[in-house]
């Protein structure tokens, strides 16, 4: 077997609290597309990072060509060949587009030798078949044209190995297949390209070899000929479903919360929700799976009345709650852990106290006609930081310094104590460890067995089939699935949250009655 | 090899030492700094140092000087305070006082004989008012498009002062004042009284009132919990079911309305009519007086007098040939070394070795 371009070796990469890289080995070749699969959270955009120079791996080598190389910053994997276009473009929007080529770059003079320059930039492009206008400012473009921008400038700056995170996330599909077939052409003549992913459709169409994490460590690679969905999946989410919670299996009751055919924008004003139906009954978890970005977060500030329903009705207990007021939400029994905890569900300058009554500051058992009733916000929150086991040094400290598992029980303290009908919560368990997520998941159990109807939305599979009484699907804002969780299937759902069409299909012929 | 460099690493509480010594060092640099240009201009520093002290806080006469200018920097420092902290970042506490000096004004020129217990609340409450609408102006636009306010209250200052200008050079210009740009003296029932027989004016009362009132509704009330909500994150703020347009509202328009209060307590308390120039600038140092304090109500209280001080103290040294624009130039000194220390409070710095990797290679 011939050299490989890039070898990474042993990578450990620690944050505060979260081990992101657990000894990871990767290989990239030259002219090879090269998936990197995982699910969020699973270390992959740490470990490119890392390659890309952003990160100082706690420990790992990394070899180009064999040799070991040392990046102290972006600029040293750069001058190895090694560029990485990031979710979120890193351009200066006035700027022209030649100018946010060039810029940055050492030995520049700071008039630009413009003719040579442009020619050098027309070159790549056509070898490439990236055609962009130099001239153009940066913001009249579109995403993808942007994206193209970005890549350019990695191809002028002599990148042989290009790493994209997640490059399709903002893409219009046509813009996506316009892409890779770029990146095919770019492969073709030489160069690396490295897909970080969580699509399982775009692997199948693109990769050469997929490389799979899960939970920071490296899950499996699979070469062309073995990629396919089945396999993918089952590397993503691990082999079976992990130990169970013993659940409370008393009958569920009546349907608390109903979305009937709902639709809704986005914060761009592009459709989110396209005739979602969906029901929650009293004493029941519905585990919707579902990548992000097929509209949940939307569907959540919907229910919790923080986005405009366009049409269709959201019923709470058979009452139309749709555009109702948050607050009257609020008072009407619906909990809602946002998927930021920090700056949304809970105020990051503010202490514990204050925080422990955002939603019902209002209500007499707080506050008199003008004042806080401190006595009984002090109360409050002794009491909810001791029952949830929330660790906390002072209750008067910006709230800020704790660390996610602590912000995420005293947002569930919050919620919970308010004794909802309704509970929502998005991603309760992400970039929390192993005790806190436990700790979490108890917590929702516990409630569902005070009869509250929770809707709990995930990408963790792990996590919908060990809480969720019925487990849902949502791709593109619609529900693709919906099955009881004895008789989900993890596979069938990992296909379907991808929108894989295979899966579709079976699903016609399987069971029709669900979609 | 070792290499020596300073690393700022991020506190995780402001340290409690640094709130309190920032302030101090930064004065003494501002004065340090001032005293480089007095020298350069052959002044000698300490004389005109020690002479703006004595004259600002050293005599009866000083000190009734200094509390003069100290009322209407209390009043309009609370009042921008209670906009910034909502983040609201009203900068038209000039153009607000204006506006209220204005309306406080109209009452006793179009009804000079109203009693004194019908003219002095009506001009509270008409100066109030315009300060408030003329607040509210720019609160509109900020609640329903998300105008930025601090361009729309900035400008209007101009538009009030501009404003002013034309009623005194204009329509509301006394026939009987020799063509100079001022309106007819206000009734003795018009004036606010004097404490004994002093220029400090009952305006000082006011003043203490909100004072005390905008700390309890900052620390105690629940509206300034709410206040304090939206400021520090607003999503968190509107999933928390706050109505944060109405806040916005409310809060630009009772800034505006302390302003326009300080603008009555100025026409009223000290010049007995509305003329051109009424403010030396007060609406722009209220802005620094409450970044200083903190927005802490009690200490804007202190630092309106230190500013006071400084003013009266830079009017002073004029007499000797020194510009009063030293004052000027010491209060923004202040305040640029102030902001710069606060990186100090929320960081600290710490020197840090290096190990040189390319000799290790």
């Amino acid at each position: 077997m011939n050299q490989s371009l890039i070898q990474l070796k042993g990578i450990v990469k620690k944050f505060p609290g979260v081990l992101a890289n657990d000894h990871v080995d990767l290989d990239i070749n030259p002219g090879e597309i090269h998936a990197i699969l995982g699910e969020n959270g699973s270390g992959k955009s740490t470990l490119m990072s890392v390659l890309a120079g952003l990160y100082k791996p706690d420990a790992g080598k990394i070899l180009l060509n064999g040799v070991e190389q040392k990046f102290r910053s972006p600029r040293d994997a750069i001058a190895c060949g090694i560029g990485m276009v990031h979710q979120h473009f890193k351009l200066v929007e006035p700027f022209t587009v030649a100018e946010n080529i060039t810029l940055g770059e050492k030995g520049n003079s700071f008039f630009l030798a413009n003719k040579e320059l442009k020619a050098k930039i027309n070159e790549l492009g056509k070898k490439y078949g990236l055609e962009i206008n130099l001239n153009a400012k940066v913001w009249q473009l579109s995403v993808g044209e942007k994206q193209r921008v970005e890549i350019v400038r990695m191809l002028y700056r002599g990148s042989k190995v290009l790493i994209l995170d997640e490059p399709t996330a903002v893409l219009t599909p046509q813009e996506a297949g316009e892409l890779f077939e770029n990146l095919r052409r770019m492969a073709s003549a030489g160069c690396a390209i490295v897909l970080i992913t969580h699509k399982l459709n775009e692997v199948e169409a693109i990769a050469d070899r997929v490389t799979v994490l899960r939970q920071g460590k490296l899950a499996g690679v699979l070469e062309h000929d073995q990629i396919n969905a089945k396999e993918m999946v089952r590397l993503m989410v691990g082999r079976a479903v992990a130990s169970k919670y013993e659940r409370d299996s008393s009958p569920v009751g009546g349907v608390v919360l109903e979305l009937d055919k709902v639709n809704a924008f986005n914060d761009m004003g592009l459709p989110c929700l396209r005739n979602m139906t969906l029901c929650v009954r009293e004493g029941e978890i519905l585990g919707l799976a579902g990548v992000s970005g097929n509209g949940q977060r939307e569907m959540a500030e919907v229910i919790a009345g923080l986005r405009q329903v366009e049409s269709g009705k959201v019923l709470l207990n058979n009452g139309n709650i749709s555009n109702l007021s948050p607050r009257t939400i609020i008072d009407l029994g619906v909990a809602y852990v946002p998927e930021d905890r920090l700056g949304m569900g809970l105020v990051p300058e503010l202490n514990a106290l204050e925080n422990l009554i955002l939603k019902n500051y209002h209500q007499p058992e707080y506050s008199g006609r003008w004042l806080l009733k401190s006595q009984a916000v002090a109360h409050n929150a002794e009491t909810l930081v001791k029952q949830y086991q929330v660790k906390i040094s002072s209750l008067h400290q910006p709230i800020k310094v704790l660390s996610g598992g602590n912000l995420q029980k005293l947002l569930l303290a919050r919620e919970i104590s308010s004794s909802p009908k309704l509970m929502v919560v998005i991603y309760p368990a992400r970039g929390l460890d192993i005790g806190a997520t436990e700790a979490v998941h108890k917590l929702l159990l516990e409630l569902k067995k005070q009869k509250t109807a929770i809707l709990l939305i995930s990408e963790d599979l792990d996590e919908i089939f060990k809480l969720a009484d019925r487990v849902g699907v949502v791709f593109d804002g619609q529900l693709t699935g919906d099955f009881p969780v004895e008789q989900a299937n993890l596979e069938e759902v990992g296909l379907l949250m991808t929108g894989s069409s295979l899966a579709k299909e079976r699903m016609n012929d399987n069971e029709p009655a669900h979609l | 090899m070792n290499r020596l460099t300073f690393k700022l690493e991020k506190r995780l509480t402001p340290s409690p030492v640094m709130v309190f010594i920032i302030p101090l060092i930064s004065v003494l640099l501002a004065l340090l700094l001032g005293g480089i240009f007095l020298v350069l201009t052959g002044e000698n520093p300490l004389t005109v140092y020690s002479l703006m002290l004595v004259d600002s806080l050293g005599s009866k006469y000083g000190l009734t000087e200094t509390m003069v200018k100290a009322i209407p920097l209390m009043l309009t420092s609370l009042g921008v305070s209670l906009a910034f902290k909502m983040k609201l970042w009203n900068i038209g506490a000039e153009g607000q006082l204006y506006m209220g000096a204005m309306a406080a004004t109209w009452l006793p020129l179009t009804f000079p004989a109203l009693p004194v217990y019908l003219m002095l609340p009506g001009m509270i409450i008409l100066g109030m008012i315009a300060g408030g609408l003329w607040a509210l102006l720019t609160a509109i636009p900020r609640a329903i498009w998300k105008v930025n306010e601090i361009i729309t209250t900035l400008m209007l200052n101009y538009v009030a002062i501009l404003w002013v200008d034309f009623l005194v050079y204009g329509p509301w210009r006394d026939p009987e004042g020799s063509n100079f740009p001022i309106t007819a003296s206000f009734a003795e029932a018009a004036r606010l009284p004097g404490l004994g027989d002093s220029r400090v004016h009952t305006g000082l009362f006011f003043a203490l009132a909100l004072a005390v009132i905008l700390a309890i509704v900052f620390k105690y009330s629940r509206w300034g919990y709410s206040i304090n909500v939206i400021g520090s994150s607003e999503r968190a703020a509107r999933y928390a079911g706050m109505n944060i347009k109405r806040n916005i509202l409310l809060v630009m328009f009772l800034s505006g309305a302390i302003s326009g209060l300080a603008g009555m307590a100025e026409v009223s308390g000290i010049i007995g009519k509305l003329q051109h120039g009424i403010s030396p600038g007060y609406g722009y140092t209220a802005i620094i007086v409450a970044w200083l304090s903190k927005l802490n109500p009690l200490a804007i209280l202190i630092v309106s007098v230190l500013f006071g001080a400084l003013q009266v103290g830079g009017y002073a040294v004029q007499v000797e040939g020194v510009p009063a624009a030293v004052a000027t130039m010491l209060q923004g000194a202040i305040l640029f070394f102030v902001l710069g220390g606060e990186v100090l409070t929320n960081y600290r710095l710490k020197l840090v070795s290096q190990k040189g990797e390319e000799l290790s290679k």
